[in-house]
């Protein structure tokens, strides 16, 4: 039961991550209609420039912050170099070019920092464990990043909704052709959105560093569940982004803490130890079947597309 | 028949030339290290073939064919593991493996088009990755030797490294005359009418969703051949080889050569691979050209070398 507990934490936390990614990856999407496989490299830079700050000022909140506005303006460079040229191709062209940029900032990462990859480590404060329910004791950190990612959804929620900037983005969103013609800056919105969605990245990137290790590709993996995220929440629809996230963080992680005992209940204790980590790591992809098979569109279609 | 001399007819007879004297050259040259690797072109152009297919000429952008040649691969590999050698049983196994993924996801998939479709496959994919990486018996992660490569009871050997090489070349040459009758015929037709305006085609009474889905499945049964060639090829098997950036590599194939061309891929497994190779000579950070590079493959030059040897685009 108490693992349990710890497990669905443990789902809830990397949805929330997962969240990060994906919310960054659908409103690019849904304003720019661009499909951003380099994503993943933003991800993995927003964790190098924390982990090289956090080396340099001693401090973890200082590495967060200055990683945070590092990303934001390394994914507006990018936007203004790389991806402006990609708006309005069909999306095997975005797929080849934000392909080759990830092999770019693979390649660039490893000239910069070495192929050995570098630790983030947390304040000791940070290392104990909290008491969330009577007797049961949970990672602090693991409960601050929770918190952490669901104040920035509550933020980006207040700022797509209720700001002056969030409606120029919703307005591009809905027709851009409209948008420019009433005078709004579309190139300068979408550098911003770009490096919105960048500046999501790296926090997912940096929240996630200190957990485990910060190496070249680590955005790869996760950003393919983030796709899958996307899928069955919709594409372009950020609240259904943030169900579908939390649903495959959990799914994905009870299946892999619990399929594998489970199946040994029913096969011989061999074949479980052996089919069970393989098979768990297919629930996600059958939840998309699934969702594919009885909603298309994804569980919130994003109602303009 | 005549065949009109114009740049492309010679390029395609110049390739084809090339690839076939290929063992010749490395026999003379005493180079080995150059007659295996040609052997990885043709068996990857055999994949960017069979991609095209669907992508170039079906307008399905498939982003998880490696999946394709991981199941081809480990269908070898399992069954050598469990004792089987026979390349009758072997190879025909991987193909219907590889038919059965493919009707699977491609009925799944198709319901959807667009960027959903790049992002299914992909993901599919990714799932026979985590769970090949899963099969402890066969390696997991770490993957795992094959010891004994295919037998033909004596028909071919294919640890001999020109009989493989010329086995492969072959399955290459008639893949692509494959491919080129089933373009042409009025099946190719329908699959080419689905890609401009699958609407129109479905109101003139065709069921555009059963011609794409079989369209997929026999790229997906050609992919999986060359997965048990790749297999062969490296008597070696491992998750790497379905590793997602190879379906990148295979699109970035595909593109590169020009798309919509029914050789094209091969010329563009030929530019990719040799570039590759070539660069890591040079320096150890050979993605840092290559990256850039595909962008600007994609900004200037959309028809890719076919489209510049042709001047223009095409379709």
């Amino acid at each position: 039961m108490l693992y349990l507990l710890e497990q669905c934490l443990n789902g809830i936390q990397l949805g929330m991550l997962l969240f990060l990614l994906a919310a960054g990856l659908t409103l690019i999407f849904g304003i720019m209609d661009l499909v951003n496989l380099a994503h993943g490299s933003l991800y993995m830079l927003g964790a190098y420039f924390a982990a090289t700050f956090a080396a340099l000022t001693d401090s973890f909140l200082a590495a967060v912050g200055l990683g945070l506005l590092a990303t934001l303006v390394a994914g507006m460079v990018l936007e203004v170099i790389a991806i402006r040229p990609l708006y309005g191709r069909d999306h095997l062209d975005h797929v080849l070019g934000t392909f080759g940029l990830l092999l770019f900032f693979n390649e660039l990462v490893r000239l910069i920092w070495g192929p050995a990859g570098l630790t983030l480590s947390l304040p000791p404060e940070m290392l104990t464990a909290v008491q969330v329910l009577p007797g049961i004791y949970y990672p602090l950190y693991r409960l601050v990043i929770i918190l952490a990612t669901l104040a920035v959804a509550l933020l980006l929620y207040a700022l797509v909704m209720r700001t002056r900037i969030g409606m120029l983005i919703r307005a591009g969103a809905s027709n851009r052709e409209m948008a420019g013609a009433l005078g709004v800056n579309i190139k300068l919105l979408y550098t911003l959105v770009f490096g919105l969605g960048a500046a999501l990245a790296g926090f997912a990137g940096m929240m996630q560093a200190p957990l485990s290790f910060v190496q070249i590709g680590m955005g790869e993996n996760i950003l393919i569940l983030a796709f899958v995220v996307i899928i069955i929440g919709g594409i372009g629809s950020i609240r259904g982004a943030f169900v579908a996230a939390i649903m495959v963080g959990i799914i994905d992680t009870i299946g892999r803490a619990f399929l594998p005992d489970l199946m040994r209940h029913f096969v011989s204790y061999s074949a479980g130890s052996s089919a069970g980590p393989a098979l768990s790591s297919m629930l996600i992809y059958t939840l998309m079947a699934a969702v594919l098979v009885f909603r298309p569109e994804g569980l919130f279609p994003a109602a303009q597309r | 028949m005549s065949v009109p001399l114009t740049p492309r007819n010679a390029l395609v007879a110049g390739v084809i030339g090339i690839l076939a004297l290929v063992p010749i050259y490395a026999a003379a040259g005493g180079n080995t290290f150059m007659i295996s690797l040609f052997t990885r072109i043709v068996i990857l152009a055999i994949a960017a073939v069979s991609l095209n297919l669907i992508m170039g000429f079906g307008g399905m952008v498939s982003f998880g064919h490696a999946a394709y040649l991981g199941i081809g691969g480990y269908a070898v590999g399992i069954l050598a593991k469990e004792g089987v050698n026979s390349g009758f049983l072997q190879w025909p196994l991987a193909v219907a493996a590889s038919a059965l993924f493919a009707v699977t996801v491609g009925a799944l998939s198709l319901r959807t088009r667009g960027v959903y479709f790049i992002m299914i496959t992909l993901a599919f994919a990714q799932m026979v990755y985590y769970v090949a990486i899963g099969l402890d018996r066969y390696g997991g992660d770490d993957g795992m030797t094959i010891y004994k490569r295919s037998q033909f009871g004596g028909v071919i050997d294919l640890s001999n490294k020109t009989a493989f090489y010329y086995l492969c070349l072959a399955l290459l040459l008639a893949a692509i005359y494959l491919v080129w009758r089933l373009v042409h015929s009025r099946f190719g037709m329908v699959i080419q009418g689905a890609r401009s305006n699958e609407r129109r085609m479905r109101a003139i009474g065709f069921p555009t969703y059963r011609y794409k889905l079989l369209c997929f499945v026999f790229a997906g049964m050609l992919c999986g051949l060359a997965g048990a060639l790749l297999a062969n090829h490296t008597d070696f098997i491992s998750p790497a080889l379905m590793h997602w950036t190879r379906s990148g590599d295979l699109i970035v194939m595909a593109v590169l050569g020009g798309m919509g061309t029914v050789f094209g891929p091969v010329i563009g497994a030929l530019a990719l691979l040799v570039l590759e190779e070539a660069l890591s000579g040079i320096t150890q950070y050979s993605q840092i050209i290559l990256g850039p590079l595909f962008l600007l493959v994609v900004l200037f030059a959309r028809g890719g070398i076919d489209g510049l040897l042709v001047g223009g685009r095409h379709g």
